[in-house]
């Protein structure tokens, strides 16, 4: 990254963090104010967070933004998009200068608990891999000795690298590359053999960013954990309520099978005391959360439930099944604090 | 500042509004006023950071540069692995980017002075083509030139399998230039020591030959002596060592190359891309040396029948550097500031190690402040050096 933009990260750091005090709901009156949530996402992940065609950000990360655009303000359409790199992403959380960070995140200690963050929620269940050519004939990740990884700075990914191959007694030389496009085009121009990060990102860039995705392989070891999930600065909790809870309201959605396209109809002839109280029959979780009555219904309303936003965006552009995202009654991981 | 003067004959006692009037009372006040207003906004913002970082709990000092780094390091002059604590991956990034900063301050002054002068060539295509290099190179971004050179130092040559062999030893690849070197051996160390021992003697008899010339007009063959002494006394210390010829040579092994001594395409693409950009200002600031040395220096030269190639390095060149020190200063500071761009094609210097650590650690400010410094501080080096140079060739007048 340029030194500039750094150094002005810094600067905002230090004068965001010295003009703002944190309190509990100052961030949903600056939003409320505003007319916008203000969304940190990948700089281009298809599937997570990218631009289309007409210049629209969608994906599954996008989405959650959305949704809580949609409670707070009405509108899923009224969010404004800051494209971060991973190096990027904390600083500007941490200095205001988004409201939340939505950019396929692994939740850990330390950035829970030394960052100054709050991870609301897991709207994908993860693991690194590693992407290969397929002419390296290589069908383990335990025959890597010696090769030399494409990896982006910053991240947790970075890590467990490290750890995997000193736990193997195998050696490595990284290649670190801030710029995800940077990087993916260092490995497809043969300066990496392998290039490493969540299996699907490496679906992604598959898919998305190899000329041709058949000459590529994702070799079958899943080598750590990664729970990624959308983030807001500590010291709001009302903020970070309605995050977690506009989240849990899609995953809670897909276990009542509500949908964008039945909801009205669900909520005008449901007789399901959870589902009268998620789309606001009943009332009082909009009270709770300091919002109106409606705040869920429009989520499913305007974005759909988690199942439609992962249909609509892993599976189609990726290909990728639930797998561990699917709901717990279906053996996935998904599964949604009650909204009572 | 001096004292408030009072005239003898002013008996009226002062009042505070006279003294408030007074030049050297206000002069003191302003400047006193001045500094508070620093000193208070500065505390302010420092105070005030440090109590939203723990309102918003967010950890801050310096402790984390004890931890475990956890992460590799592509390239490092010094000892690391990703056990090494965060000090130690910071101190590989900082001898990064000094070793690219030294090398492209040497480079960009051999290219720059030849490009330099070559702009002045009585030679019309010499002098067209250095003016092509010249502002072609300094009118395109540096950070593009290090995209280019990246892209296209891995793209012209093929994979480690298909190295290209130009020379016995040495392999092109797209994963850097490998190249044999001596297996680890004492009579290199001997030979370290030999040559820093020529270099003094060299020094010394360098002294002896100038006054020599400077009473009598005998000249001194220095080159001559110089490298025979140096290649000599180099070469005694190898055959004293017992003359090792171990090499390691670079070999395909697994994926990749091993043995030997690798330049990344990383380092290339820095080095390439800061030293071209950077001797097209070095070769505008010598051309404009020399241009500033009046006409009527070559004109005496020629007429005591020296010769021009001799009068260029003796007499004008010499005259020119003065003109050319300051600028050329900030010419090496520009390099080693830019060299913080390494980061875009994942060079690991020092911004590239602060980085990772910024955000394995989430200690921004922390961070920053110690890469600020160590820039500052490098700068600060540079200059300092440059400011004795100039001092040294300074007109000393006789």
């Amino acid at each position: 990254m340029k030194i500039k933009t750094i150094l002005a990260a810094g600067a905002m750091t230090v004068a965001a963090v010295a003009a703002q005090n944190a309190q509990a709901g100052a961030v949903l009156d600056g939003v409320k104010a505003k007319g916008f949530v203000q969304c940190g996402v990948n700089t281009g992940l298809p599937g997570f967070s990218a631009a289309n065609a007409e210049g629209k950000w969608e994906g599954i990360d996008v989405d959650v933004c959305r949704a809580i655009a949609a409670a707070v303000l009405g509108d899923a359409n009224s969010v404004q998009y800051t494209p971060l790199t991973a190096a990027q992403r904390f600083t500007a959380l941490q200095s205001g200068e988004i409201d939340i960070l939505s950019r396929n995140t692994t939740a850990t200690t330390t950035r829970d608990a030394k960052l100054g963050l709050t991870f609301v929620g897991i709207n994908y269940y993860d693991g690194q891999g590693f992407l290969i050519p397929k002419a390296l004939g290589v069908n383990s990740a335990t025959e890597l000795d010696g090769a030399t990884v494409c990896v982006e700075p910053g991240t947790t990914t970075e890590l467990n690298l490290a750890d995997y191959f000193r736990a193997k007694g195998m050696s490595f030389e990284p290649v670190v590359i801030e710029n995800i496009n940077e990087a993916t085009a260092a490995f497809f121009s043969g300066r990496c053999d392998v290039y490493t990060t969540d299996a699907s990102g490496l679906a992604s860039i598959r898919t998305t960013m190899a000329e041709n995705p058949d000459d590529y392989v994702i070799l079958p070891e899943i080598i750590s954990k990664e729970p990624l999930g959308p983030v807001v600065a500590q010291g709001d909790e009302q903020w970070a309520d309605i995050s977690r809870w506009a989240l849990t309201a899609m995953v809670e959605a897909e276990e009542f099978g509500v949908t964008m396209a039945n909801v009205d109809d669900m909520k005008a002839n449901s007789t399901n005391p959870g589902i009268q109280r998620l789309l606001g029959v009943s009332p009082g979780m909009g009270e709770a959360l300091g919002l109106d009555e409606e705040w869920a219904y429009r989520i499913v309303k305007n974005v759909g439930n988690y199942g439609e936003s992962y249909e609509k965006n892993v599976t189609a552009k990726l290909g990728l099944e639930r797998g561990l995202n699917a709901l717990w009654t279906d053996g996935g991981l998904q599964y949604a604090w009650p909204v009572r | 500042m001096s004292k408030p003067q009072h005239t003898p004959g002013d008996v009226r006692s002062k009042s505070l509004v006279d003294y408030l009037n007074d030049e050297n009372v206000r002069a003191v006040l302003y400047q006193i006023i001045a500094i508070g207003l620093i000193i208070l906004a500065g505390w302010y913002l420092v105070s005030n950071t440090l109590y939203n970082l723990e309102q918003q709990n967010i950890s801050t000092g310096y402790g984390f540069l004890d931890l475990e780094a956890s992460f590799e390091i592509s390239e490092s002059m010094i000892e690391y692995s990703a056990q090494s604590d965060y000090a130690t991956a910071l101190m590989v990034g900082l001898l990064n980017t000094v070793k690219v900063s030294v090398l492209g301050i040497v480079l960009c002054t051999i290219i720059g002075t030849i490009f330099g002068v070559a702009r002045l060539s009585s030679n019309w295509i010499v002098r067209k083509l250095a003016t092509v290099y010249v502002e072609t190179f300094r009118n395109i971004p540096v950070l593009l030139q290090l995209f280019f050179w990246y892209a296209l130092i891995p793209g012209a040559f093929p994979h480690p399998r298909d190295a290209l062999e130009p020379l016995p030893g040495v392999l092109l690849t797209s994963r850097g230039m490998y190249m044999p070197v001596p297996v680890a051996d004492n009579a290199y160390t001997l030979m370290g020591v030999a040559a820093i021992i020529a270099l003094v003697a060299i020094y010394f008899i360098r002294k002896w030959a100038v006054k020599r010339q400077d009473a009598t007009g005998q000249t001194f063959p220095m080159l001559l002596v110089g490298l025979g002494i140096f290649v000599g006394l180099v070469f005694l210390a190898y055959l004293a060592g017992g003359a090792p010829t171990e090499m390691s040579m670079p070999e395909l092994k697994g994926f990749n190359i091993r043995g030997g001594y690798n330049i990344s395409p990383e380092f290339m693409a820095v080095l390439i891309g800061l030293t071209v950009y950077t001797s097209t200002y070095v070769a505008e600031v010598v051309r404009s040396g020399i241009q500033a040395v009046p006409n009527g220096q070559w004109e005496a030269a020629d007429s005591l029948g020296i010769k021009r190639s001799v009068a260029l390095r003796k007499v004008i060149l010499p005259q020119s550097m003065r003109v050319a020190i300051p600028p050329l200063t900030n010419q090496y500071l520009n390099l080693t500031k830019n060299s913080s761009l390494a980061v875009a094609v994942g060079y690991p210097d020092l911004v590239s190690v602060s980085n990772t650590t910024m955000n394995q650690t989430g200690q921004a400010i922390e961070a920053i402040s110690i890469f600020m410094s160590i820039y500052l501080g490098l700068s600060l080096l540079t200059s300092l050096f440059m400011n004795w140079f100039n001092k040294k060739m300074a007109l000393v007048e006789r």
